[in-house]
């Protein structure tokens, strides 16, 4: 005989507001099976569990249902609970009258009916809940960081400073990332490269790092713990454990008109090139659509200048297999195409750059030589203009696919930009438009307000509306929204701060690993506030931009966040698996086969096995038989079984007939 | 759009509906839909399941055969199933029975294949607005119905 208790949560007013919670519990109260029934504030906190253990061991139950938030949050919690009250913790259904219910509905008389229905569905389930227990599986010790940017550097160092080998697979033949193309960071104004490449080489040197550069994941099989992961090494014809460095190749190569991407196009590089100075692995790569040996069998230079014989003309993409516990996305983000704003002249003129470009003019080490010059004509520019916003914030179904979210690090990095030039070149006029500015960090609107009461930076409220450039000069027609007139700039310059979206391997990243992604290719936490580097897949994490746009502080603090949840995973021997997996009755089992088929983790076979036949004669029939530890709980061979043999364990066939029973009811 | 359908009075029909949402894309959806207070008709129940692939065509069947009058199943976008491939089985399977189901008379209105991510609340309250719209239009369901389930 079934003993039921149920629990109905007020959840504060969050509930009880719009569902009359005491006619739930004395519903509930009428349902058959169900010896106790109460409702109560929040069920969630200590006195609301204690509620629940005490109620199992007074009223000796055999099932509880408690009617409280989704499942996706509290289940946990009250699992707990009912297991240290010595039930099994799967004798526990949660209806969810909150998230699917109070918070939807504003009628108390709809909501009310409709969390009684919920429930009734729920102790319908809970009827046939089996106690489950759940198997462990190993846990590989070693992660993956995909990508190698500051997010993946810093996670890398930390869950290697912990301990456990981590491989890092960056796509480009260096790591570094964005960063690594930036002059300096806000607020502190401090230089990019010498506060990143020391953690490239930190990197490069730990022993328990190993850097898989130019190389791409192509497969994930597997599961938290134990995946199995496919990395593609692209062929960079030179050896890489032989170059030395030395540069050599890259000043002999006859090849030199090939856009730099380093420097977003805008100077030269060789078909074999160094990406930059600061390169991690400094190893020379060759660029197969731009090198005459590789295309048409004529040059060789590279080859007869290269005193250690590294370059290798024949080499191939080659394929790995290794095995992770744990996969730390941190795939970062890069700008948007603005080819739809050609308002802004981009395409027209080359004195129209983007945030990027112009942060390469600043550098040090980009094409200038850090001397601000015009791309177009090499002179000096006395008016710049800042357009902010550029594909960031707009209404959604924009006909330009600009974005609709706010790219955070544009309102900082254009009062950082403003600060430098007028710094160095205070004869330059540099106005700013903006919609809004938005500063919120730490000593950053202080470093805003320094641009532009100290610097002299002006900050007009508007955005501009067109860039037209006519004999060298850019006239920038734009509206100041406080002033409520119409402007027009004779400019040098114009810098566009462009949106920025996920990296393009983003998305089929995510296929791979089965991650969520939002609508804008970001991928999704497991809870944007409690587990906010955690994927909602087990063993993917994230950290960087790849989540949503992030600065640099805040990206090196999400790495870290990551890289401790790595550590916490990797640090147990075996981790407990899910019980709700298939399992089959040999004694209906047909042995067709069809579920092996449709099984995406192979985690069904089939075996032969004697049975016992009614006349005592033994048959041997082959039955399918699953392997608990791979099953991931799908249930996709439940359905195509056709002699009903295949069920999945918590979702069983006649527990969800029971629900959908009880909802139609 | 939204369906008016808080007076409750008797002579207003409030179909049965019933919602397979699966776990990591759909009823994450439908929790997404509740934290940002987006409305929908209290006429849908929803019901977890793993992946859209667990929902039997037996399922809906028994549903119609309760006395349901529509019938919707979500799951995550093609391509990304946390199951890799489950939400494709679900379309298959669906397609065929939907059309069996037209073939006996159950309209098409009433039974729909959906996706909704976890981070789309709204489209999953806009599609359960439309649905439910949909099947009041089309009034009560008896073509499947058991009577003997009748109580």
């Amino acid at each position: 005989m079934h003993r039921i208790g149920v629990f109905v949560c007020h959840c504060g007013t969050n509930i009880a507001s719009t569902v009359d919670v005491k006619a739930v519990a004395e519903a509930a109260a009428k349902e058959p099976g169900v010896v106790f029934s109460a409702d109560y504030q929040y069920m969630c906190s200590e006195a609301g569990q204690n509620l629940i253990k005490d109620t199992i061991k007074e009223k000796n139950l055999t099932g509880v249902v408690v009617c409280s938030c989704s499942p996706r949050m509290h289940e946990n919690t009250f699992r707990k609970a009912v297991s240290a009250a010595g039930l099994n913790p799967y004798l526990l259904e949660v209806a969810n009258i909150r998230e699917q219910c109070s918070w939807i509905h504003k009628d108390i008389k709809d909501g009310t009916e409709k969390a009684i229905v919920l429930t009734r569905a729920a102790i319908a389930k809970v009827v046939l809940n089996a106690p489950l227990v759940a198997g462990t599986s190993p846990v590989t010790k070693r992660a993956l960081v995909i990508g190698g940017g500051i997010a993946g550097i810093q996670t890398a160092l930390d869950i290697a400073d912990a301990g456990f080998e981590v491989d890092i697979v960056e796509k480009r033949p260096t790591i570094g990332g964005k960063m690594a193309q930036l002059d300096k960071t806000f607020p502190t104004l401090d230089c990019a490269a010498c506060i990143l490449t020391p953690k490239m080489v930190e990197a490069a040197q730990h022993e328990k790092i190993r850097i898989l550069s130019y190389s791409e994941v192509c497969g994930v099989k597997g599961f938290v713990g134990s995946f199995k992961v496919k990395i593609k090494r692209k062929a960079r014809f030179v050896k890489e454990d032989v170059c030395t460095g030395c540069g050599l190749c890259t000043e002999k190569c006859p090849m030199k008109r090939v856009p730099n991407e380093f420097n977003l196009g805008m100077d030269e590089r060789r078909a074999i090139y160094i990406p930059f100075a600061q390169a991690v692995p400094k190893v020379a790569v060759i660029d197969p659509d731009h090198c005459n040996m590789l295309k048409n069998g004529k040059c060789g230079v590279c080859a007869k200048v290269c005193s250690v014989g590294a370059i290798d003309y024949k080499a191939q993409d080659s394929f790995v297999e290794e095995d992770y516990g744990a996969i730390v996305v941190a795939t970062g983000f890069e700008p948007i195409n603005i080819d739809a704003y050609d308002e802004f002249a981009y395409s027209q003129s080359k004195d129209v750059v983007t945030s990027l470009e112009y942060e390469r003019l600043m550098n040090a080490a980009g094409p200038t030589g850090g001397k601000l010059l015009r791309p177009s004509d090499g002179k000096h520019p006395h008016t710049i203009v800042f357009v902010q916003c550029v594909g960031s914030r707009e209404s959604d179904g924009s006909p330009k696919c600009g974005k609709s979210y706010c790219s955070k690090i544009c309102c900082m990095y254009t009062a950082k930009h403003a600060m430098l030039t007028r710094e160095k070149y205070p004869d330059t006029e540099v106005y700013v438009f903006y919609i809004d500015v938005r500063t919120p960090g730490k000593g950053f609107d202080e470093f805003y307000r320094r641009a532009a009461e100290q610097y002299g930076v002006h900050y007009v409220k508007g955005m501009v509306g067109k860039v037209v450039p006519e004999n060298g000069v850019l006239k920038v027609r734009a509206f100041d929204l406080i002033a409520g007139e119409q402007l027009q700039i004779n400019a040098d310059m114009v810098v566009l701060a462009t949106a920025i979206e996920p990296d393009k391997t983003a998305r089929p990243l995510a296929t791979l690993l089965t991650a969520s992604m939002d609508t804008n290719d970001f991928f999704t936490e497991a809870h944007p506030k409690l587990r906010p580097v955690e994927s909602p897949t087990a063993g993917i994490f994230l950290s960087g931009a790849c989540q949503g746009p992030k600065d640099i502080p805040e990206t090196v603090a999400q790495a870290g966040a990551a890289a401790a949840k790595v550590v916490g995973l990797l640090a147990k021997d075996s981790i407990v698996c899910n019980p709700c997996v298939a399992h089959s009755d040999e004694k209906l089992c047909n042995g067709c086969s069809r579920c092996e088929r449709v099984c995406p983790y192979g985690a069904i076979t089939y075996v032969d096995k004697e049975f016992k036949m009614p006349d005592r004669s033994i048959k041997i029939r082959r039955v399918s038989q699953v392997n608990e530890a791979v099953c991931q709980g799908c249930g996709a061979c439940t359905v195509v079984c056709p002699s009903g043999a295949m069920d999945l364990k918590g979702f069983s066939t006649e527990q969800l007939r029971a629900e959908v029973d009880a909802i139609c009811k | 759009m939204q369906v008016n359908n808080s007076t409750g009075s008797k002579d207003v029909f409030r179909p049965k509906i019933v919602a397979f949402c699966c776990n990591w894309c759909s009823y994450a959806g439908a929790d997404l839909a509740g934290t940002n207070r987006l409305n929908y008709p209290a006429d849908v129940k929803i019901i977890r399941v793993p992946c859209s692939c667990r929902v039997n065509p037996l399922f809906v069947l028994q549903a119609f055969q309760r006395g349901a009058d529509g019938v919707i199943i979500c799951g995550c976008h093609p391509g990304d199933c946390h199951y890799t491939s489950g939400n494709y089985y679900a379309r298959r399977r669906m397609t065929l029975l939907f059309s069996m189901l037209d073939f006996m008379g159950i309209e098409k209105g009433r039974t729909r294949v959906e996706w909704v991510s976890a981070a789309e609340g709204a489209k999953f309250a806009d599609t359960m607005n439309d649905f439910v719209s949909t099947v009041t239009a089309l009034g009560e369901n008896r073509r499947l119905e058991d009577l003997r389930c009748r109580k």
